[in-house]
């Protein structure tokens, strides 16, 4: 959209301008990638010796148990830390009041806290011998408060008339959330929560840096025992592969977000009907409440 | 208690070195962010799909990786005089330019479309509607987004420690290692010093916020 609306629809000239500078950028960008090409080649990062370890099956299960271990711990942290980011979300939107401070407190600690630093710390005080958990514990903690995050400002947004229409209809609030306000808030956060998914997967890798068997360091110690061909080590092939493997991991979960974001906006276009009564009775809620000065005109009917 | 004043210089050396890291690969970002941002709204079909191939590839690529790729490829590709601070430099400012160009696209995505089409109306190129019309206006909306990057770059910055840098999370690796203090001790003085750098951060985007605000 915005792209049409910042340069005019191009004339003659423009055209052809806009066609000498496709031609020299592309130039230029493939030049780049040929030139990457080029010293990576001279280097001798393409010499079959650093690439034939690849081919053995031995290699392969190695890699695969390494994907294995990665792909175990990320299910782990993912499920932990939906848990976690339920429980906490729950406790924010709590009406105890001591409730709420306390969770307040841990979703704000662990959100400003660097992940590597919770790892680091649960690596050397309480997991020294069991790296997986001291990775998985540490990306709970850090992702459940971002999820209970995603979780309440997802609730908060359902619109206020949907709440207030439950409790007049007499349920308590335990009902509210679960056949109100979380069906309809589901729907809205599943994109943000794979997005945030998507950072837990990616986050997985920091095991590398506490000496973690997941893929990268699979790939490093792969690397360093690879003998070196003709004085070039397999650092660059061992990082081509798999951050190839990283990259479709990623990309793959990505899609699967872009493709809910899709399917959830195409639905509630397609229940146009149910939906229009919904926005009308959204504007003239926050009408009477912009005329009143406070919002307590719904409260004082109910009384 | 006393591993703060035990250690002090150590803990002042990571915490300048964690403020550098930051501040250097928060230039880079913000600028390779604004002008791949630049490059995904422009004429040019080329240049538009380097900017997606930019944020697509970046964004899936797990920061491990990139300072893996970096410390390793830079090096065998010729960069040899470069030390282990300015490839940090690097993966963390190239990782964090592909979440800035997403946050400056939409900011100029909510710039009235009026604007634009006046400025073209008067006769402006695309590099003059977008350097001197949208982007600013952008800049009010991208703001926010833009400073809670910052503070995860900021925290990103941890993950340099494990490439030979020396910041806060390579005091609390030799710390922990050198026992003898409460491990607890030490991650909350580490804790205390991130906290630190991101409510610095934190408060500076509200100002220049506020700022901005004024203007409209």
């Amino acid at each position: 959209m915005s792209g049409s609306v910042l340069y005019d629809v191009p004339g003659p000239r423009a055209r052809v301008r806009n066609r000498v500078y496709g031609v020299l950028s592309t130039v230029a960008i493939l030049g780049l990638i040929a030139f990457l090409v080029h010293r990576l080649d001279v280097t001798g990062q393409f010499q079959a010796g650093l690439w034939d370890d690849y081919e053995y099956t031995e290699t392969q299960q190695r890699i695969l148990d390494g994907l294995l271990t990665t792909l175990k711990t990320f299910a782990l942290a993912a499920v932990f830390s939906l848990v976690l980011g339920a429980v906490l979300a729950a406790a924010r939107l709590s009406d105890h009041r001591p409730v709420r401070w306390a969770a307040t407190v841990v979703v704000e600690f662990f959100r400003a806290m660097p992940l590597l630093i919770m790892i680091f710390l649960l690596y050397a005080a309480v997991f020294t011998t069991q790296q997986m958990w001291a990775l998985v514990i540490g990306l709970t903690l850090y992702n459940g408060s971002v999820q209970a995050e995603i979780f309440r400002s997802g609730i908060n947004a359902v619109p206020r008339g949907q709440s207030e229409a439950a409790y007049a209809l007499g349920l308590r609030k335990t009902q509210v959330m679960t056949s109100v306000l979380i069906p309809q808030a589901v729907r809205s956060m599943l994109p943000s929560i794979i997005s945030q998914l998507v950072v837990t997967l990616k986050d997985t890798s920091l095991g590398f840096i506490i000496l973690y068997e997941e893929l990268l360091f699979v790939g490093k110690s792969f690397a360093q025992q690879t003998q070196p061909v003709n004085g070039v080590y397999a650092f660059i092939p061992m990082v081509i592969v798999f951050g190839s493997i990283y990259i479709l991991l990623c990309l793959a979960l990505s899609s699967l977000a872009t493709w809910v974001e899709r399917r959830t906006q195409r639905s509630r276009k397609g229940a146009a009907p149910a939906m229009a009564p919904v926005v009308g009775e959204s504007g003239s809620v926050t009408d009477p409440g912009g005329h009143g000065g406070s919002g307590a005109g719904g409260g004082t009917t109910a009384q | 208690m006393n591993v703060l004043s035990d250690n002090f210089a150590l803990f002042r050396e990571g915490f300048l070195g964690t403020v550098e890291l930051t501040a250097l690969s928060a230039l880079l970002a913000l600028v390779l962010g604004t002008v791949v941002a630049a490059f995904r709204v422009s004429p040019v079909p080329a240049l538009r799909a380097f900017g997606t191939a930019w944020v697509t590839l970046l964004r899936n690529t797990p920061l491990v990786l990139l300072f893996l790729a970096v410390t390793l490829g830079l090096p065998a590709l010729g960069l040899k005089g470069w030390d282990s601070f300015w490839l940090a430099v690097m993966a963390l400012g190239c990782y964090t330019s592909a979440f800035i160009c997403e946050a400056v696209r939409s900011g100029i995505n909510t710039v009235p479309v009026g604007q634009a089409e006046a400025a073209r109306s008067l006769g402006m190129t695309f590099g003059q509607t977008l350097g001197q019309i949208v982007l600013p206006q952008a800049a009010r909306t991208a703001i926010p987004p833009i400073g809670s990057l910052l503070i995860a770059l900021a925290k990103n910055t941890a993950i340099a420690s494990g490439f030979n840098v020396s910041e806060l999370g390579s005091v609390q690796k030799t710390l922990n290692a050198d026992s003898g203090y409460n491990i607890f001790v030490i991650f909350l003085w580490i804790a205390i010093c991130y906290i630190i750098i991101t409510f610095a951060i934190s408060g500076l985007f509200r100002l220049l916020e506020s700022r901005l605000a004024v203007a409209r």
